[in-house]
């Protein structure tokens, strides 16, 4: 395999580039350290992420940005051996504070995961989850209303409007990794993870869920792990760049694929490795 | 390069041959040895049965009689160890997959695998010991519980692999969404697992239906329909066993006819559940 020299041309949405950086920190992060055992996955990280804007985290393989992204829920708890250094604030609250409601925190952060993950009920059934476990709705005709509204918002509503009852797991993997956007939507999050999630999706589904995410962010903070270069400059409007667990450079994501301060980022965007 | 083989190729695909025949073999070997068993009992069996035979209770020889009295008391038996063996057997499973952690957990899983090989005559003579001498009397309940004691490793185990097989990224999409572990466990991962863990219950109601030993000691066995749940109580497998090695030809007849019937409840019992928790997404 030859190396490659030529610079791919990515095209950034004029939108973000007329977007400042000066919205309100919806999620600050001070100092974090994150380790796996003894291995430390990430090194002092300090970033902020403005309120209802899209943030893209780009980098190879291993670089920790999903890792970091789990940090934001804390979905880390679940896996034994973790430890968490340094201070991540959600509206100036520490989530790692001791006595902090992760139920409640994850009410307030939603995720979408790589792979969907639709649970084995009906298409219904899965919007309804976590309106029926956070008992968010006082009757039926109020839940029925939130998980129509959720499902027009992740733009699936028209496909699936005639078959609530069946499985979820008839859809095709577009729909339903809408269908799990849908899901997070329901609860209405304040801020949105979303890791890679149109990795596993052809052209056609990464587009709707590309134009979703752009339609979103008008409500939500959302933040986004890619792989996909192309995919963050057309999403985002800020972009963070990791390697090897460290944060590397963050800035609009205009300046970033046209003229990033970083050589190592710039290494990596022009596909001199990773 | 069009179909040209070279010799690697060859000895490749007479290997595969050979072992795609072997394993071919060995399943016809199986599934006959179990075609005849069940053709074999089938024939003997079928030859007693009679509306009168299912119904009435044992009689001296001669003058025919039945064995009502111990499909009734096999269901009561079964119903005893399922009340008792299932929730158990399931809550340990879920503790193992689910809950538990580290030295504590690998310890109580080592613990279910020994229970699993232990001969069933031992936990017969254990609920003797146990049951049966402070209260005095064989009595069902015993028989139950004794049952319920070698259902429990076996539920236990088959529950934790089948909730092991739901895959992480369900947990976490739950967990995201808001929901306490164990809404987790009870909304999620245990219906996904449910037709898994019916599965592994069936096994287990399947494999106590066959046993006796167990029995000998504690149900007993009785030749009335049961009254009461703290009096010894009939059994098919007992009722079997006595019969088989009774010197009466008759019996020996009445011992088939009864094994065929215990196989068909089992079979029924299978059946059933199959269809209860069939999936449905």
């Amino acid at each position: 395999m030859p190396v490659q020299t030529v610079v791919p041309k990515i095209e950034v949405r004029p939108s973000s580039t007329a977007q400042a950086v000066t919205g309100k920190a919806k999620v600050s992060v001070r100092d974090l350290d994150f380790f796996y055992g003894r291995v430390q996955a990430l090194h002092n990280i300090s970033l902020d992420i403005p309120e209802r804007m899209v943030m893209a985290f780009i980098g190879p393989s291993g670089c920790g940005k999903s890792t970091f992204l789990r940090t934001l829920n804390r979905m880390n708890d679940v896996i034994p051996a973790t430890r968490v250094g340094g201070q991540v604030l959600i509206d100036d609250r520490d989530i790692y504070a001791p006595g902090t409601d992760v139920v409640e925190l994850r009410r307030k952060v939603g995720m979408v995961f790589q792979k969907s993950n639709p649970f084995p009920k009906s298409i219904f059934d899965n919007v309804a989850y976590g309106l029926r476990i956070n008992r968010v709705t006082k009757n039926n005709s109020e839940l029925t209303g939130r998980v129509e509204e959720a499902l027009k918002d992740a733009a699936l509503w028209n496909e699936v409007k005639d078959r609530l009852k069946t499985s979820a797991l008839s859809l095709s993997g577009g729909q339903q990794q809408r269908l799990c956007i849908a899901r997070a939507l329901a609860i209405r999050p304040e801020v949105l993870l979303m890791d890679e999630p149109a990795s596993a999706l052809d052209p056609i589904a990464t587009s709707k869920i590309e134009e979703l995410i752009f339609d979103l962010k008008a409500h939500y903070t959302i933040v986004i792990v890619t792989h996909n270069m192309q995919q963050a400059a057309r999403v985002s409007d800020r972009t963070a760049f990791f390697l090897l667990g460290k944060l590397i450079e963050v800035n609009s994501t205009e300046k970033m694929f046209t003229a990033p301060s970083e050589k190592l980022t710039e290494d990596y965007i022009t596909g001199r490795f990773g | 390069m069009i179909a040209t083989y070279n010799n690697a190729d060859r000895t490749r695909r007479a290997v595969s041959a050979v072992m795609t025949s072997l394993t071919a073999l060995c399943t016809l070997l199986a599934v006959s040895a179990l075609l005849i068993i069940l053709s074999y009992i089938a024939w003997r069996g079928i030859g007693s049965l009679s509306f009168q035979f299912l119904t009435d209770v044992p009689r001296p020889v001669g003058e025919g009689g039945g064995i009502g009295n111990a499909i009734v008391g096999s269901l009561v038996l079964l119903l005893i160890s399922s009340v008792i063996g299932l929730p158990v057997g399931i809550s340990v499973g879920v503790y193992l997959s689910e809950v538990g952690r580290g030295r504590f957990t690998d310890g109580v899983r080592f613990i279910v695998d020994t229970l699993t090989g232990i001969p069933s005559i031992v936990t017969g003579v254990f609920v003797y010991a146990i049951l049966v001498l402070p209260m005095k009397h064989f009595s069902a309940l015993s028989g139950g519980v004794a049952l319920a004691l070698i259902m429990v490793p076996i539920v236990a185990r088959t529950t934790e692999e089948m909730l092991k097989l739901v895959p992480h990224s369900m947990r976490e999409g739950a967990l995201a969404l808001g929901a306490p572990q164990w809404r987790v466990t009870l909304g999620v991962v245990i219906p996904a697992a449910a037709p898994g863990i019916a599965t592994g219950a069936m096994l287990a109601i399947a494999r106590i239906s066959g046993e006796t030993a167990p029995l000998l000691f504690t149900a007993f066995g009785s030749r009335f329909f049961p009254s009461s749940l703290n009096e010894p109580i009939a059994s098919l497998t007992v009722q079997i066993y006595n019969y088989a090695i009774s010197p009466y030809d008759e019996w020996h007849a009445q011992a088939w006819a009864a094994t065929l019937v215990l196989m068909t409840l089992v079979l029924g019992i299978n059946i059933i559940v199959r269809f209860l928790t069939r999936k449905k997404f």
